[in-house]
């Protein structure tokens, strides 16, 4: 089992990249150690911008950095980063167009023990619902770094969700299919698609081939690009399987499921149905007890969809 | 032109833009005209030609719905033509009721309060990285500094001695709903922003010598940034609106649109 959660994965990207470019700039809320950032601080200490407890001020730093031509990575926890600096990642960020990359770590329910202020099941409707705020979810180690990568190279505002701990990897070493705001396809079916983001792409591709086992075509989509989404992999999936269902560590108005509702209504309507968090402080206890407990793990799915067939 | 003289004439343009489109806030742009006056026409290396100048200096109206005194100010000094301005909150214009930087001359989009410090002291911290030369300039009002993202910004401006960072609080003692001291007391600004850790500058802020003297202070102090209190009086200029509440964004009408000017005429006057 992997033991390299996604934030040190960001962590030894921006290490790697900032050797080579003076202009990247890390900066946290008194988050170093929960964002794995010792390693950076200690490399790079004069691309390292402490804040304190103060993410209005952290966000809007980074763009006032950004505006000088400076690319900004600003750790937080999302409970934070998404809830607290809202105005201050519409306002300086994607309003006034600056080059900030808003690292939410410890995101959805990686703190399931903690209660709702330390969890962020709704950042996906905060930050996708922004003007001009692209908006990812990576799902393992691999995927990370090539997203990261991949959004050095772009000089636009966004905002990427990892969590807490070390999550098994979906991929395989040096064979990461990889394209920028493209869904990447991880088992093909004509019944039925599961689309998911983040974490839960793990559940997806577990019930995908516990789906498969049961003779369900299942199709499964890792929709890590959550805003701009693959609007033609959603129309795809909505025209050639007869149900689509969604997963994500989120709640269920404004994520992935609202927004790939929206797509297939619009475009090629089918049965859409959405997994995700209650609406309301989900129950206590470890991300897997959580997904468990709401249907979100790959039982879950078989479940729903068994049902729903 | 004198600059004294400059900052009435650009008051009438403000009333022109106000009259003409019948919105904005013409108490706050009068309160802080010779501040800009002051950094766009003497202190900032700032022009049309240098925009793009990693050197220039930065300025930042946080207090952003003063931006027809700034709109004014930029136009005059060939950010864009005072034509455009006829465009000014029209319909599709990029002119609109607060600063965005889709317009020349202007650093960050501003409106809501409580954001132009925090990005000041960003821009601050990178020219001490790229140990560049330039200031950064941050406008705020005295209303504004209820919010609390501003004293997050003021804490990290004194943590990393932002001695390039310049910062005004345009302490015109009003804002929309009475004065500050009824909505929400702001005395002691002085001691406020010393405890803070700021060089902190208590001037006449419609007194434009006065303006500069204190600009030119903060530029020699090391190791910490300066706050200038800037104390002024809200609508500056014409007599009817001066330190009156209803004028924070009320539209003169026709017979005090021609009082304003001939008012600002005769008050410029005295500066030839």
């Amino acid at each position: 089992m992997n033991k390299i959660p996604n934030r040190t994965v960001i962590n030894d990207v921006l290490i790697d990249e900032a050797a080579k470019d003076k202009n990247i700039i890390v900066l946290c809320s008194d988050s170093r150690g929960s964002a794995s950032l010792e390693p950076f601080s200690k490399t790079h200490p004069k691309q390292f911008v402490e804040v304190g407890i103060a993410e209005q001020n952290l966000v809007s730093i980074a763009a006032g950095l950004a505006a000088c031509g400076k690319k900004s990575f600003v750790f937080s926890p999302a409970s934070f980063l998404s809830t607290r600096a809202v105005e201050q990642i519409k306002v300086d960020v994607a309003y006034s167009h600056t080059n900030v990359k808003l690292i939410g770590i410890s995101g959805g329910v990686s703190y399931g023990e903690l209660g709702l202020t330390h969890q962020s099941p709704n950042d996906i409707a905060n930050m996708a619902s922004t003007p001009g705020l692209r908006v990812y979810l990576p799902c393992d180690r691999f995927q990370t770094e090539k997203l990261i990568r991949a959004l050095l190279k772009d000089n636009e505002p966004a905002y990427v969700r990892v969590g807490r701990n070390a999550v098994a990897d979906v991929y395989a070493e040096g064979n990461v299919p990889f394209e920028l705001n493209k869904a990447n396809l991880i088992q093909d079916g004509s019944d039925v698609t599961i689309i998911a983001c983040g974490e839960m792409v793990q559940s997806a591709k577990a019930a995908g081939k516990l789906l498969k086992e049961k003779n369900i075509s299942t199709r499964v989509l890792d929709m890590y690009c959550v805003k701009p989404i693959d609007r033609e992999a959603v129309i795809k999936a909505a025209k050639e399987t007869k149900l689509i269902l969604t997963v994500e560590e989120h709640v269920k108005i404004g994520g992935l499921g609202s927004i790939v509702a929206q797509v297939a209504a619009e475009n090629a309507p089918v049965k859409v149905v959405s997994l995700g968090l209650p609406d309301e402080a989900p129950i206590s206890g470890t991300p897997e007890q959580i997904f468990k407990f709401y249907g979100m793990d790959a039982e879950g799915l078989v479940k729903k969809i068994s049902e729903l067939l | 032109m004198n600059l004294k003289r400059k900052a009435y004439e650009l008051r009438k343009d403000v009333v022109e833009i106000i009259y003409r489109t019948k919105n904005g806030h013409i108490g706050g742009d009068f309160s802080v005209m010779e501040i800009l006056v002051d950094l766009y026409y003497k202190q900032m290396n700032v022009t049309p030609e240098n925009f793009s100048s990693d050197d220039r200096d930065r300025f930042i109206l946080s207090k952003g719905h003063a931006i027809e005194a700034l709109y004014s100010v930029l136009a005059d000094r060939g950010f864009f033509p005072k034509e455009d301005l006829k465009t000014f909150v029209a319909f599709g214009s990029k002119y609109i009721g607060h600063p965005t930087n889709k317009v020349n001359g202007i650093e960050m989009n501003t409106g809501s309060l409580g954001h132009g410090l925090g990005v000041g002291v960003g821009m601050a911290l990178a020219g001490k990285l790229d140990e560049k030369n330039y200031r950064v300039y941050v406008v705020m009002g005295d209303g504004e500094v209820a919010e609390g993202s501003v004293w997050e910004a003021a804490m990290a401006s004194a943590h990393y001695k932002l001695d390039n960072l310049t910062a005004f609080v345009d302490r015109n003692h009003l804002q929309i709903s009475g004065t500050t001291e009824q909505v929400m007391n702001q005395k002691s600004q002085e001691a406020r922003w010393a405890a803070f850790g700021w060089n902190v500058i208590s001037i006449p802020g419609n007194d434009l010598d006065a303006v500069d003297n204190a600009v030119e202070l903060a530029k020699k102090v090391k190791g910490k940034p300066t706050v200038i209190i800037a104390h002024t009086i809200k609508g500056c200029g014409i007599s009817f609106a001066e330190n009156q509440v209803g004028w924070h964004h009320r539209v003169p009408n026709d017979e005090e649109y021609q009082a304003a000017l001939k008012e600002l005429d005769e008050r410029g006057a005295r500066y030839e």
